[in-house]
Order: C-alpha cells, then sequence, then structure tokens
C-alpha cells in the first residue's frame, strides 16, 4: 500500500472527525436558534455576532467543570459509557459519501473514506453499538433515575433498529447494491424519497427513536425521568453523551440524504464535483430543520404505547413495503 | 415548644405495600427539587418496573406560617400575604380575604368596585389557567406551548400591573371595594386582549387537542368518578371534569355573579383530557364574562368604588384637609385598624384551582383570632393516589398537571 494513500485516509478522518466534533458543536447552536425562533424567543446571540461563539463558551465551560463520580457509581464502566457512546457516532461517518472525485495537486481524491459494498450493513451494525454506553452508563450511576433510562432506551433502541434496519431494503432494492456510493448514483434522476415515500416515512421516525429525539426522547424524558440514563454525569463526560446524541442526529440526517434525498447530487444537473459537498451539508441542515421542527412541536410518546407502536405499527408496514417494492421489482423485470 | 418526634421505620411500613418490604418492588422518590411536581412536592413512588403501585404525597416544603402570621396582623395588613398563598390566583385571593372581611364586619361593596372585581378575577381565571395549560403541555414535552402560553400570561399581568402596579402581588382589592379606580388605558388594555385572545385559544387547540400524540396521552388517563370526586373533596374543574357541575360563581354567587350570563363547563369522562377540555372550556366562558363586566364597568363610569363606611373604610384624600371628621377616621384607620366582632364566618370562593375558602374569625379586635383556608390545591393532592395507582409514571406527570396544583396554596 502506498504512504499518500495511508496519509490521505488519516487526513480524511481527521477532517471528517473535525467535523463531527464541531458539527456537534454548531448544530447545538442551530437547534437553540430554531428552537428559539418556534417559540418567539430570541436564543443565545450574546457570544460573538449571532451567537456563533455560544459553543465556545459552552465547550469551555464542560471542559472546567467539576467531574462528579457517584461514591457508589461502578466507576470503570461509568468511565467507559460515555465513551461506548461516543465512538460509534464518531465512526458512522466511514461510509457517507460527501460526493465523487476532486482532483487536488494532480491527484484524484475520493470524497468518501469508504467505499464499502456492505456500506447499509455497516451503518446498521455500528448505530447498535451505542445501545451499550447507554445501558451501562444507566447500569453504573447507580441511580434509579437513569436505571429506568436506561432500560427504556435498551428496548426502545433494540426495537426500532428492526424497523430503521428493513426501511433500509427499500432503497437497497431499487439500486441493486449495498454501496451507499450506488445508492447515490442510482437517484441521479429520480430521488429514492417518491418511491419509497412510506419507507422514508418509516426511517424518519425509527431514526428518530433510534436517537433518542424528541417525540421519543424517552431515555432522558425530563419531566419524568429528569434526565434518565446522563443523571449523574457532569463536565466532560456528559458532554460527550450530548456531543454522540447530535453528532448521531447529523449522521442519521446525513443517511437520510444518502438514501432518500439524493445524497449530493441534484437531478437531471451534474455539478461539478468540488460543490458537489456543499450539496450534500445543505440538504442535511434542511433534514435537521425538520427534527427540531418536531422537537418543538409534539408531545412525547409514553412508554409503552412506543413500544407497541415500534412493534405493531412501524415494523409490519416496513415489512410490507419490501414486499411490495419486491413485486413491483419482480413485475417490472 | 415543638416536640420533635422520632419516626421509626416500623410506623411508616403501612404506606407501602408487603412487596416493597420482601424488595419485588422499586422505592422511588420523585422531588421536591423534580421539575414535574411544579414546585416542591415530594411524592415517593412504589413502582414494579414503571408501574406505580402506590404513590405517597408530601407536602410542606414551601410552608410559609402564613395562617399563623395572619393572626399577629390587622385585617388590612393581612390581606398583603393573600397573594404570596396562591400565587398564580393573586386577585382571587385578595378577593377572598375581603369578602370573608366584609361578611364578618358586614360592609357594604359599590356596584363598579364589584364590576371591576370580577372583571379582574376573571383575567386572572385565565392567567392561571394559561400557567396551568403551559405547564401540563411541558410535562407531557409539547414545550413550545409553555412559551406560547406565557406569552399571553403577559399581556395579562399587564393589566394587573397597569391598575395596581404590580405585577403579581396586587392587594388591589380592599375590604369595602378597591385601592383606587382603573385607570383610562384600562379599557383599551382589556379590549385589544378580548380581541387576540380568542384566536389564541383556536391555536392551542390546534397544537393539543387535535394531536393525536396528545390526546393518547391524556385520554383516560387518572379516572375519577363523580362520587369518588365529591367524596374526596374535589372541586372547580378537577370536579367538573368528571361530571360535576359545581362551581360557586353558580351555587353561591358573590360580587355580583349572579348577574352575568355564563355556562360552567363540565365533562363527564373524568380523566386528564376531560379535565383539560373543561379548563379550555373556562377560557371562553371567562372571556364572556368579562365583556360583560367591561361593559357593565362603561355605564358605571364615574361611581364610586369604595364603600362610604368611614369606619372601616378610609376617606378620599381630598377630604382630609376640610373635614375633621375625615382626619380622625384616616388617623384611625391607618394607626389602628378597625374592630370586628367576635364571630366567624366561612367565605367560599371560585378560584381558578376549585373552591377556595376562607374561615375568619374575630375576637372583638384589630387582628383576626384564627384564619383558615380552605386551599383546592391541598386537598385535590390528597386524591392523587387515588388516580395514579396502577398507572405508568409518564401518567403521574400527566395527572399533577391536571389538577393544577400549586404548592404556595397547599402549604399555608
Amino acid at each position: 500500500m502506498e504512504p499518500a494513500l495511508i496519509i490521505e485516509w488519516v487526513i480524511k478522518s481527521a477532517i471528517l472527525l473535525l467535523f463531527g466534533v464541531t458539527g456537534f458543536a454548531y448544530l447545538t447552536l442551530y437547534e437553540r436558534r430554531a428552537l428559539a425562533r418556534i417559540q418567539v424567543r430570541i436564543g443565545p446571540n450574546r457570544a460573538g455576532p449571532f451567537g456563533i461563539l455560544q459553543p465556545v463558551a459552552d465547550g469551555i465551560k464542560l471542559i472546567f467543570n467539576q467531574e462528579l463520580i457517584p461514591a457508589t457509581a461502578d466507576k470503570v464502566l461509568f468511565v467507559l459509557a460515555p465513551i461506548i457512546t461516543v465512538l460509534p457516532a464518531l465512526i458512522i461517518w466511514a461510509v457517507i459519501p460527501w460526493g465523487r472525485q476532486v482532483i487536488i495537486g494532480g491527484r484524484e481524491i475520493n470524497l468518501y473514506l469508504s467505499n464499502a459494498n456492505v456500506g447499509v450493513l455497516y451503518l446498521t451494525a455500528v448505530a447498535s453499538i451505542a445501545v451499550y454506553g447507554i445501558v451501562i452508563a444507566g447500569w453504573s450511576s447507580n441511580n434509579k433515575y437513569a436505571l429506568l433510562g436506561g432500560l427504556r432506551s435498551s428496548a426502545q433502541m433494540v426495537s426500532y433498529e428492526l424497523a430503521l434496519g428493513i426501511s433500509f431494503i427499500g432503497p437497497i432494492m431499487l439500486a441493486g447494491s449495498m454501496s451507499l456510493v450506488d445508492i447515490v448514483e442510482a437517484q441521479s434522476k429520480v430521488w429514492y424519497i417518491v418511491p419509497q415515500f412510506l419507507a422514508f416515512l418509516i426511517f424518519m421516525m425509527a431514526g428518530l427513536a433510534e436517537i433518542n429525539r424528541a417525540p421519543f426522547d424517552m431515555p432522558e424524558a425530563e419531566q419524568e425521568l429528569t434526565a434518565g440514563y446522563h443523571a449523574e454525569y457532569s463536565g466532560m463526560k456528559f458532554a460527550l453523551f450530548f456531543m454522540a446524541e447530535y453528532i448521531k442526529m447529523i449522521a442519521i440526517a446525513a443517511i437520510g440524504v444518502t438514501l432518500f434525498l439524493g445524497g449530493y447530487r441534484i437531478p437531471f444537473i451534474d455539478i461539478p464535483p468540488a460543490i458537489e459537498p456543499l450539496v450534500f451539508f445543505i440538504k442535511i441542515l434542511i433534514l435537521l430543520f425538520v427534527i427540531i421542527w418536531v422537537r418543538a412541536t409534539f408531545p412525547r410518546f409514553r412508554y409503552d404505547r412506543l413500544m407497541a407502536f415500534g412493534w405493531k405499527i412501524l415494523l409490519p408496514l416496513s415489512l410490507a413495503n419490501v414486499f411490495i417494492t419486491a413485486v413491483i421489482l419482480v413485475f417490472r423485470g | 415548644m415543638v416536640q420533635l418526634q422520632e419516626v421509626t421505620l416500623d410506623e411508616l411500613k403501612h404506606l407501602v405495600s408487603d412487596r416493597a418490604i420482601q424488595g419485588d418492588t422499586m422505592l422511588l422518590n420523585m422531588g421536591p427539587q423534580h421539575p414535574s411536581t411544579h414546585g416542591v412536592l415530594r411524592l415517593m413512588l412504589e413502582l414494579d418496573g414503571e408501574t406505580i403501585i402506590n404513590c405517597v404525597p408530601d407536602i410542606g416544603f414551601l410552608h410559609t406560617g402564613i395562617e399563623k402570621n395572619m393572626e399577629a396582623k390587622r385585617y388590612e395588613q393581612a390581606e398583603v400575604m393573600t397573594d404570596r398563598l396562591d400565587y398564580l390566583n393573586t386577585v382571587g385571593n385578595n378577593l377572598a380575604f375581603c369578602l370573608a372581611v366584609e361578611k364578618l364586619v358586614d360592609l357594604d361593596v359599590p356596584p363598579r368596585a364589584q364590576v371591576i372585581r370580577v372583571i379582574l378575577t376573571e383575567l386572572q381565571r385565565i392567567a392561571s389557567h394559561l400557567v396551568w395549560l403551559g405547564t401540563q403541555s411541558l410535562d407531557l414535552a409539547a414545550m413550545s406551548m409553555f412559551l406560547y402560553c406565557f406569552r399571553e400570561r403577559e399581556i395579562i399581568l399587564d393589566i394587573l400591573e397597569l391598575v395596581s402596579g404590580q405585577r403579581m402581588m396586587t392587594t388591589y382589592i380592599r375590604p369595602g371595594g378597591l385601592w383606587r379606580d382603573v385607570p383610562e388605558d384600562f379599557y383599551d388594555a382589556v379590549q385589544d386582549f378580548l380581541e387576540m385572545f380568542p384566536k389564541r385559544i383556536e391555536q392551542y387547540h390546534g397544537l393539543l387537542t387535535k394531536n393525536p400524540l396528545f390526546v393518547d396521552r391524556t385520554k383516560g388517563i387518572g379516572v375519577i368518578s363523580g362520587e369518588d370526586a365529591v367524596a374526596w373533596g374535589l372541586t372547580g374543574p378537577t370536579l367538573r371534569g368528571s361530571g360535576v357541575a359545581f362551581d360557586n360563581r353558580k351555587a353561591r354567587p358573590y360580587s355580583g355573579y349572579e348577574n352575568y350570563d355564563f355556562e360552567v363547563p363540565v365533562r363527564n369522562e373524568g380523566d386528564v383530557f376531560a379535565r383539560y377540555i373543561c379548563r379550555m372550556d373556562e377560557f371562553w366562558e371567562s372571556l364572556s364574562i368579562i365583556e360583560q363586566g367591561m361593559e357593565k364597568l362603561r355605564e358605571l363610569d364615574g361611581a364610586p368604588i369604595r364603600s362610604n363606611n368611614r369606619k372601616f373604610v378610609p376617606p378620599p384624600r381630598s377630604e382630609l384637609g376640610t373635614s375633621m371628621e375625615a382626619l380622625i377616621h384616616h388617623f384611625k384607620l391607618w394607626t389602628d385598624g378597625f374592630d370586628a366582632p367576635a364571630e366567624y364566618v366561612y367565605m367560599p370562593v371560585s378560584s381558578p384551582r376549585g373552591e377556595l375558602g376562607v374561615y375568619l374569625e374575630g375576637d372583638g379586635g384589630n387582628k383576626p383570632y384564627r384564619v383558615h383556608w380552605r386551599t383546592p390545591s391541598f386537598i385535590h393532592l390528597q386524591a392523587l393516589p387515588v388516580m395514579s395507582t396502577g398507572l405508568l409514571v409518564a401518567d403521574l406527570v400527566a395527572i399533577i398537571g391536571s389538577i393544577d396544583i400549586v404548592l404556595g396554596d397547599s402549604d399555608r
């Protein structure tokens, strides 16, 4: 393997990680400003113009926060849990394509880290690791609220993963490939949201449940469980949970854009590869706004209803969607 | 000297089931710093998974000693403390106390003052219901509603500030009438509110009543039958949600409520959703009462707003320079107050939460011998275990919101 390729990978990984971490910071600002607009408030606007330094201030504050570990907590697991939660959120970015190739200094560079031929499987596999972090956090805190939050979230994530995974199958069948690059290229004429609208809805709902966002934010449910699994966490360890949640939010938006909204492409127009990441980014921003909008509008599901909804409605629907898609594909040859 | 008694575990065992002692169930301490307990309520929950087996409310964290303090204050001084009881129904508390004092000393109130009293208490009722609606929605995680409700409440608080100089602690209603007449801007301010608010109620319905998630979280939750509700002493919208049409404004009218045309909204289901609809409908009734009141107020323009009984009500300042008698009354009332007979009265009014009753006993002097407040929050909290047993923790939060407790009202 040539050294230049390794250097290229290292640089691309570093950029993706930096994007994840800054993206998290600025997503909090984006969310706070957007929510404030919806809720007739102003939102953070003191630190820097339009409050763009607010995430920096928050970060500094969190770094210097005192780290408390409860005396009765299981210390090893307690420290391990945020790390287990945040890692999958970061490595999920490896297979998501930002564009095709650009030529920098005579060298052709792919705008993705890996075009794995099982990209979609990788997504589902990595996404399901995070649940361990949350269960361990809830258990090791030795706090009843945290325990309830951890239990809720493990049940929720396990049940919604199924519907989420099955909703991926529609686009896979249409594209005839599991590679995310191929799926995006197959959408050069029509976005898969059109033939696979039901799958898109299922994906959005299951995705929101998977990342514990409103209206499925049962594990944290501040009104009932006061914060759920991260009730006992403070300082940077708390920030890691927060980071994981927000990076996963971006990741879900990115996956949604890739699978259903044409990824980095605009239909019928061949845009220069250099601005493809920008197109992708704008689409992510729009999808993120939808997620924030949902949070501002809906009350929370009740826990038992959530499970019933997942198993009795979403799962059969997603299976039916796969079946119908398959039948249509077979008949059209 | 208060004797501190040590409580042994055996004495508390009756509060939990046998299964808890064997370790089958989990005891969860909810509050007093929990965000959904609307202040400083503490609940001891016994949970089987997330199902509530038993719920023991523990109150007293906001105890102010106001009832006892009132015995050391003259009647007109004690009134200032009534604002601090139920801090969402300040005008209503003033009204209840003043009505009790007026009943005790047999004092008349001029019609214009009565109309203004009704308008302000109804405005306050809307403001209190807005806080309830906001917090109830917030408990169910519909967070935007909370801010919309507080936006509207702010307008009502501005009106209260306009008339009394204070947003919340108004002490505007005084025994025998009011502190002073409403300013000229009051008419327009109330009119603007009357025009703006109906559209906002429709928006609330759009966000909540038509939202399947909200209906799912509230329908069939926290059911209490009409008989049980009466037996537990529930009043107000909490009782009316269970199909009992009882309201002190209709049953025992005060301040001229018998002259207003309004309905008492009733629902039969007895669940959180029924109580929600009852309160939402009360918005319309309150608006209608305010509208009728404003009409009456315009007719009574320039009429007196205080009783002419100089033994209880201080004379206007303008008379002090010309009338010796007025000066004597002024001096007497502001230094010594007025005496009330050694009798007792009970004055129930309809607060936004339910029946707010003032028991007032005089001893012939200028201070009450005993004041007791029959407050709806305190009584509604007793019924909480009945409503919540067998449901989930998430439902408990919805039920606490639906009985609309104010801890300042409960701990006196």
